[in-house]
């Protein structure tokens, strides 16, 4: 479904940055790319566990079944290139390298989270990382990544900006004004369509018109781009094309990944609206971290030894950041009057009374 | 009488209203096949069909303004958002389009349309999904705004909301969608801009509305375990303002504490505060109080989230701040 843009990737490398062609993994940088799959996976379903017990509260969107998709996509950048994304990001943050821990913290509404307990489950965020959120408001991130990708370029640091989004989110106005300024103003910004096939109980056949979403690239002649999101190394091969573009050319693309969402919409959906076969039929066929590691097994790069020891550090490390969580202390109430201004300025002293 | 939930009670108001005119027409985002994120339209789509219970996609903005101009053309659509913290996507189509066609044509246009939806904090869900956004309708000359606290109210004033040739924000508290009480059956229609006493007192008046009135009334019963006698008025309605209501109570209590979940500033307590003071002076023995939201975007972990929020042990201490 590549549309023409894609193909306008030319091989040519600037100084310092990535090499034009998709670097050939070695068999234990592939593992790792598993490795991560794993830890997503792991780390979710314990914060399944600790939102039954309600140690973890509000909303909480887990990215059970569509962990290739994230590790593959930003494997393929710099650790200064800009990844954002909507509030399902516990799965991004892991595979931007945040650790389980602060991921977890935050989670549990701890001072010691990504956010200092302040954003929770929706609003992660780790700028050292060049991790800008978490976003709530569905379309909201776009415009944002946009105006990253903007500032990369002005800067001139070669950087680029990955900006996740879901087929839902493909409605919202924010999202088209966004792909026409970066087509526009030539912003070296990707946008990555998780579609997942539904946006809360919607399925997409009765949300959007005009498909594969694909296409709505073509209205702002940017580079639209398909990969397999059940498949890491499809995503890798992909995403590799759009990152290029934007890193040598300055040129957005849209990229439309096929995934699935194996839990509710939430942890709050009771998931009526499709079957449990669907759900079944889905996992049996393209389950992907069994994909890549069946994968792997034929490679020889991995043994079904290691990967039982792939498994146990997983859940180690799943458990360790719940056990950080828990004994990690609450916030000090004197917090919720931090971080609303910036310090430098001293606003406090002229804000208004607050009430009793 | 029958006891409802808010959200039964709402149900019913809109299927009654469906039921009633055919024009009214219900939209928003999982109203239909998924009966609604808060069930509120649950049985709806199966009673009325597809033609008039419509999910719509994740456009708040394209269908609120869909919504204004069915209206222009004679519909009476309901609008739900999903939660009024996502009525912001769609803001402009609510104020410039729904607040000023009328004005702005001399008249030739009635605007029949109630946007609806749940609202509200103290569920940690942060600060993206924590607004209490009456204030920021409120300012819009034209619009209405409504704020339930009790089921038997949640359905005769969305009723009337519906009846009304005026946009009509309508903002339900999420807090409150599982509360339980009396509510009369049959076509009640509530009048909207009318406030209600809901429990009588001598010595301090406490003004609130939607869940913070819940807030109020706890306090309130503090406040008769320590002796003190606190009256509660429940606004119901924060556009308009019932003034003559609000300065009865002042007259008797002559003095006044305000409860509000919303951000301080500019919000709607400060609005009462002044019409108290402009036009009852005299009849205040102390300065009037408000509690409110504090003036910090929500935050996610409970102890600041429950610090953030009107409490009726904040309520209690503003009381008898006013009583020393
Ligand atoms: C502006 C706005 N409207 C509605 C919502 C409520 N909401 C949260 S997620 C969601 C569905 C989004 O689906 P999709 O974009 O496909 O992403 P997915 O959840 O599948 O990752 C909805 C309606 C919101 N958060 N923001
Ligand atoms: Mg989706």
């Amino acid at each position: 479904m590549a549309s023409s843009g894609a193909k306008k990737v030319k091989s040519k490398e600037k100084p310092g940055k990535s090499p034009a062609v998709l670097p050939t993994l070695t068999p234990s940088e592939r593992v790792d790319l598993l490795r991560k799959m794993v830890l997503i996976r792991r780390f979710e379903q314990k914060a399944a566990q600790a939102f039954m017990q309600a140690k973890i509260k509000g909303f909480c969107h887990l990215y059970i079944g569509q962990e290739a998709l994230a590790v593959g996509s930003i494997s393929t950048l710099n650790r200064t290139d800009a990844v954002i994304t909507a509030y399902r990001d516990h799965g991004h943050a892991l595979a931007r390298g945040m650790t389980s821990r602060e991921c977890m913290a935050e989670l549990f509404g701890k001072i010691t989270g990504c956010s200092r307990g302040k954003g929770g489950s929706m609003h992660f965020f780790n700028k050292e990382k060049h991790f800008h959120g978490g976003h709530g408001i569905v379309g909201g991130q776009t415009p944002l990544a946009a105006g990253i990708a903007f500032a990369q370029k002005y800067n001139g640091t070669g950087e680029v900006t990955v900006c996740y989004l879901g087929d839902g989110a493909v409605n919202q106005g924010a999202f088209h004004e966004s792909l026409n300024l970066a087509a526009l103003w030539k912003l070296p910004v990707i946008y990555v369509i998780e579609n997942n096939e539904y946006a809360m109980g919607t399925h997409q056949s009765r949300s959007s018109a005009g498909y594969p979403l694909v296409k709505r690239a073509d209205g702002y002649d940017m580079a639209g781009i398909t990969a397999n999101g059940n498949d890491v190394d499809d995503v890798r091969e992909k995403m590799w094309d759009a990152v290029q573009l934007a890193r040598t050319e300055s040129l957005p693309s849209l990229v439309e990944v096929k995934t699935y969402r194996y839990r509710g919409h939430s942890m709050s959906d009771p998931g009526n609206y499709r079957t449990k076969e669907e759900i079944a039929e889905r996992k049996k066929e393209s389950e992907p971290i069994s994909l890549f590691k069946e994968r792997l097994f034929k490679e020889k790069a991995l043994t079904e030894k290691q990967y039982e020891e792939i498994e146990k550090e997983a859940v180690a490390e799943a458990e360790d950041s719940i056990a950080f969580a828990e004994s990690s202390p609450e916030p000090e109430v004197a917090t919720v009057f931090e971080d609303i201004f910036a310090p430098e300025d001293q606003i406090a002293e002229f804000r208004p009374p607050i009430g009793s | 009488m029958a006891v409802l939930t808010m959200r039964e009670a709402l149900n019913q108001a809109l299927s009654e209203e469906m039921e009633r005119d055919e024009r009214v027409i219900l939209m928003g985002e999982e109203v239909a096949e998924y009966q609604g994120a808060y069930k509120v339209s649950s049985g709806l789509l199966q009673k009325f069909g597809a033609k008039r219970v419509l999910d719509t996609p994740i456009s708040e903005s394209g269908f609120s303004g869909l919504g204004v101009g069915a209206a222009m053309q004679g519909l009476r659509p309901v609008v739900e958002f999903m939660t009024w913290s996502f009525s912001m996507v769609a803001y402009d189509q609510i104020v410039n389009n729904a607040g000023a066609i009328r004005y702005m044509s001399g008249g030739q246009y009635s605007i029949p349309i109630v946007f609806r939806g749940s609202s509200g904090a103290g569920l940690q869900v942060g600060a993206t999904h924590s607004h209490t956004p009456e204030n920021w309708y409120a300012n819009v000359p034209a619009l209405t705004v409504i704020t339930p606290a009790f089921p038997d109210d949640a359905k005769g004033l969305l009723k009337s909301a519906i009846r009304s040739n005026n946009p009509v924000c309508f903002i339900e508290n999420e807090k409150l969608y599982g509360f339980k009480d009396e509510v009369p059956e049959g076509d009640i229609l509530t009048t909207i801009g009318k406030a209600r006493v809901r429990r009588e007192g001598s010595q301090v008046t406490l003004i609130a509305n939607s869940a913070s009135t819940h807030v109020a009334l706890a306090s309130a019963l503090q406040l008769e375990a320590d002796g003190i006698s606190a009256e509660v008025i429940d606004l119901r309605t924060i556009k308009p303002l019932d003034i003559p209501a609000i300065l009865g109570s002042v007259a008797k209590t002559n003095r006044v504490v305000i409860v509000e979940e919303n951000k301080p500033f500019a919000g709607w307590g400060a609005q009462v505060a002044f019409e108290i003071q402009n036009r009852s002076f005299d009849d205040l023995d102390a300065p009037i109080e408000r509690v409110t939201g504090l003036d910090v975007p929500q935050p996610y972990a409970r102890v600041l989230e429950q610090a953030v929020m009107p409490s009726a042990d904040r309520v209690t201490e503003a009381a008898k701040k006013t009583l020393a």
